[in-house]
C-alpha cells in the first residue's frame, strides 16, 4: 500500500501550486482555479487520513463532500462577480481593478 | 450503522439559527410577489425574523445543551454573541432600508443575504466541529461577497466584491487546510474530541506534533483574514470603502463577532494544552497570537492617521479594534486567566458592536446618494447644522477612542487587565500607547465637526430609521459606559457566558 506521507506530500504541493497560481496570474478566473486546487488539496488529505486513520468513522469522508460543496458554491459566486465586472470593463485582468487605493 | 432518530438531534436547541437560515429561504420566494416600489415589505419581514430569532435565543439561552449528536453546542457562550449578531443585524437592517431606497439598490435579495449571513455567523459561535466551524465560515463569507458588491455596476462597488472575494475564498481554503490536518494529526474534527488527542499527540512521536502545530497555524491564519488582524488585514480598507454602507457597518462587526466566536472556542475547547515544548505553562498559540496582536495595533491604528475618507478611517480603526480583542485572546493563553480573558473579548465585542455601528451609521447619514460625501472634510460645519447628530457622533469618536462614561472604555479597562494579570507587560504597553495615538485621529473628526467651517452644508440625509439606529446605538454606549456592571459582574449574562466555554 502506497505510504500516507506520499498523499500528504501530493496534497501539500498541490496547496502550494493553487497559492502560486492566487499571487502569480492576473486573470481573475485563473485565480479562481488556483483557489480551487487549494481546495482539491485539502479533499486529497482528508481522504487519506480518513482511510489511513480512522476509516471506520465517515467524518473525513463527510467533511471532504462538505468541501466540494462549498467549493461549487464559492465558484458560483466568484465567477458571477467577474462576469459582472467583465460587463463594465471589458476585461477581467486583476490590476485594472484598480479604483480603490490608499 | 444506527441512524440517531430525530428527538435525539435535539432541533430545538437549533432554531435560532435555522429559522433564519429557513426564513431567509421563504423570504427569497415572497419578495417575488412583494411590489417593486414597495421593496421595504420585505425589510420588515426581514426585521420580524430576526426578532424572532432573537426570542428563540432568549429561550434556549435558558436551557442550554447539545444539538446533531455534538457538531452543534448552544451553550450561554454562543447565546450572548447571538444576542449580539442579532442586534447587529436589526440595525443593519434599519439603516439599509432608506439607504437602498436613495442609491436606487433597493432589491430584495439584499435583506434575504443579509439573514443569510447572520445565521451563518450563529452557527459559528454554535459550531463545535471543524467541518461545522468550516460550512458556517462559507455561509458567513458568500453572502457577504454579494453584499459587497451589491451596489453593481457601480465599479467601486464590484470592485470591492471581487477583492473580498479573491482574498475571502484563499484564506478559507488555508483555514480549512489547517482543519484537515489537525483532523490527521487527531483523528477527529469534534472540538471535545481533539482536546484530548492533543494530549496523546504531544505525549507521542514527534510527527502528529508537527501536523497540530501546522494546523492551529493555518487555521489562525484563515481565521485571521476573517477577523482582518495584519498579515491579513489588506482587502479591509478598500471592501470598506467599496461596498454599500449599511453593509460595511454590518461587516465590521458581524464578520468579527463570528471569526473570534470561533477563533476562541477552537483555542479555548480544543487547542488549550497545545504545548511547543512539553511541560510549557502557557498555550503555544500564546506567542503567536501576541505578536499579530501587537502588529495589529501598531500597524491600523498608525495608518488611519493618514485617511481622508472617512469609511477608510474606521476600516482601520476596525483593524486596531480587532487588535485589542486578539490582546484578550493571546491573554486567554495563560491557564488561570482564561476566563478573565474571555470575559474581556466578550465585553469588547458588545462595547466596539455599538459605537462601530453608530459611527457608521452617522458616516451613512451624511452620505450623498451617488456614494460621495464620506470624506473628513463633509464632516466640516456639521456641528452647526446638526448639531444633535455631530454631538452624538463625537461619543461615537470618545467611545473608540476609549473615554471613561462610553463604552469603549470599559472594553478597554477590561482588556487591559486581562493582558497585565497573564503577564503580557509589553503587550499592554503597545496596547496603551496606541490607544493615546488613535486619539489622534478620532478627534480629528470631531475637530472638522465643531471647529472648522464647512464650505458646503453637509446633506442632512438622517431619516427616521437611521436616526433610531443612530439612538440605539448610541444608547448602548452610554449605558455600557456609565453602568459597566451590567457586563462586569461575576453572575451576569458575560460571565455565564464564559463559564460554559472555559471550565
Amino acid at each position: 500500500m502506497v505510504p500516507l506521507w506520499m498523499y500528504l506530500f501530493v496534497a501539500a504541493a498541490l496547496f502550494c501550486i493553487g497559492a502560486y497560481g492566487v499571487f502569480a496570474r492576473r486573470n481573475a478566473v485563473a485565480i479562481l482555479m488556483g483557489i480551487e486546487l487549494m481546495l482539491n488539496a485539502v479533499n486529497i488529505n482528508l481522504v487519506a487520513f480518513w482511510r489511513y486513520q480512522t476509516p471506520f468513522v465517515m467524518s473525513g469522508q463527510v467533511f471532504a463532500a462538505f468541501v466540494f460543496v462549498v467549493a461549487a458554491a464559492e465558484a458560483a459566486v466568484g465567477l458571477a462577480i467577474i462576469i459582472s465586472i467583465y460587463r463594465n470593463r471589458r476585461s477581467v485582468i486583476v490590476e485594472d481593478v484598480d479604483l480603490l487605493k490608499w | 450503522m444506527q441512524l440517531p432518530s430525530l428527538s435525539e438531534l435535539n432541533l430545538g436547541l437549533t432554531v435560532p439559527a435555522l429559522s433564519l437560515a429557513l426564513w431567509a429561504c421563504i423570504l427569497l420566494v415572497i419578495d417575488l410577489f412583494i411590489p417593486r416600489d414597495r421593496k421595504s415589505v420585505t425589510a420588515w419581514l426581514a426585521a420580524g425574523g430576526v426578532v424572532f430569532a432573537f426570542i428563540a435565543n432568549l429561550l434556549v439561552y435558558r436551557d442550554p445543551g447539545v444539538a446533531f449528536m455534538g457538531l452543534f453546542v448552544a451553550d450561554e457562550f454562543a447565546g450572548f454573541l447571538n444576542i449580539v449578531v442579532l442586534l447587529t443585524a436589526f440595525i443593519a437592517i434599519l439603516m439599509s432600508v432608506d439607504y437602498l431606497k436613495r442609491t436606487g439598490i433597493e432589491r430584495g435579495e439584499y435583506y434575504v443575504l443579509l439573514l443569510m449571513t447572520t445565521s451563518g455567523i450563529m452557527f459559528m459561535n454554535s459550531a463545535n466541529d471543524l467541518a461545522v466551524v468550516f460550512i458556517a465560515l462559507e455561509l458567513l463569507s458568500i453572502p457577504l461577497y454579494v453584499l459587497a458588491a451589491f451596489r453593481a455596476p457601480e465599479e467601486r462597488s464590484e470592485e470591492a466584491g471581487l477583492k473580498y472575494f479573491i482574498l475571502g475564498a484563499f484564506a478559507s481554503a488555508f483555514f480549512v487546510f489547517g482543519a484537515a490536518l489537525i483532523y490527521g494529526a487527531t483523528g477527529s474534527s469534534s472540538l471535545p474530541v481533539i482536546v484530548d488527542a492533543v494530549g496523546r499527540a504531544l505525549a507521542g512521536e514527534g510527527s502528529s506534533l508537527l501536523l497540530l502545530l501546522m494546523g492551529s497555524g493555518l487555521i489562525l491564519a484563515g481565521l485571521g483574514f476573517k477577523v482582518a488582524v495584519v498579515p491579513f488585514h489588506m482587502w479591509t480598507p478598500d471592501v470598506y470603502e467599496g461596498a454599500p454602507t449599511p453593509v460595511t457597518a454590518f461587516m465590521s462587526v458581524g464578520a468579527k463577532v463570528g471569526g473570534f466566536a470561533a477563533l476562541l472556542r477552537i483555542l479555548l475547547v480544543a487547542l488549550p494544552a497545545l504545548t511547543v515544548a512539553e511541560g510549557d505553562a502557557v498555550a503555544g498559540w500564546q506567542t503567536a497570537t501576541w505578536v499579530v496582536a501587537a502588529l495589529t495595533l501598531i500597524l491600523g491604528n498608525i495608518v488611519a492617521i493618514s485617511q481622508t475618507n472617512i469609511k477608510r478611517l474606521l476600516a482601520y480603526s476596525s483593524i486596531a479594534h480587532a487588535g485589542y480583542v486578539l490582546m484578550a485572546v493571546a491573554a486567554a493563553g495563560t491557564p488561570g486567566v482564561s476566563d478573565q480573558a474571555t470575559r474581556a473579548a466578550l465585553i469588547y465585542l458588545m462595547a466596539y458592536m455599538f459605537t462601530n455601528l453608530g459611527a457608521f451609521a452617522v458616516a451613512m447619514a451624511i452620505e450623498k446618494d451617488d456614494g460621495s460625501g464620506t470624506s473628513l472634510d463633509d464632516f466640516k460645519g456639521l456641528g452647526r447644522s446638526r448639531p444633535l447628530l455631530a454631538a452624538i457622533m463625537a461619543v461615537f469618536m470618545l467611545s473608540l477612542t476609549g473615554i471613561p462614561l462610553t463604552a469603549g472604555f470599559v472594553g478597554k479597562w477590561v482588556v487591559f487587565q486581562a493582558t497585565i494579570e497573564a503577564g503580557l507587560y509589553t503587550l499592554a504597553v503597545i496596547g496603551v500607547l496606541t490607544s493615546v495615538i488613535s486619539a489622534f485621529y478620532y478627534v480629528r473628526v470631531i475637530v472638522n465637526m465643531f471647529l472648522e467651517d464647512g464650505e458646503g452644508d453637509p446633506a442632512a440625509a438622517a431619516t427616521p430609521y437611521v436616526q433610531w439606529a443612530i439612538y440605539l446605538t448610541f444608547a448602548g454606549t452610554l449605558v455600557l459606559g456609565i453602568i459597566p456592571s451590567l457586563v462586569t459582574n461575576l453572575s451576569g449574562p458575560v460571565a455565564l457566558a464564559v463559564a460554559s466555554l472555559v471550565p
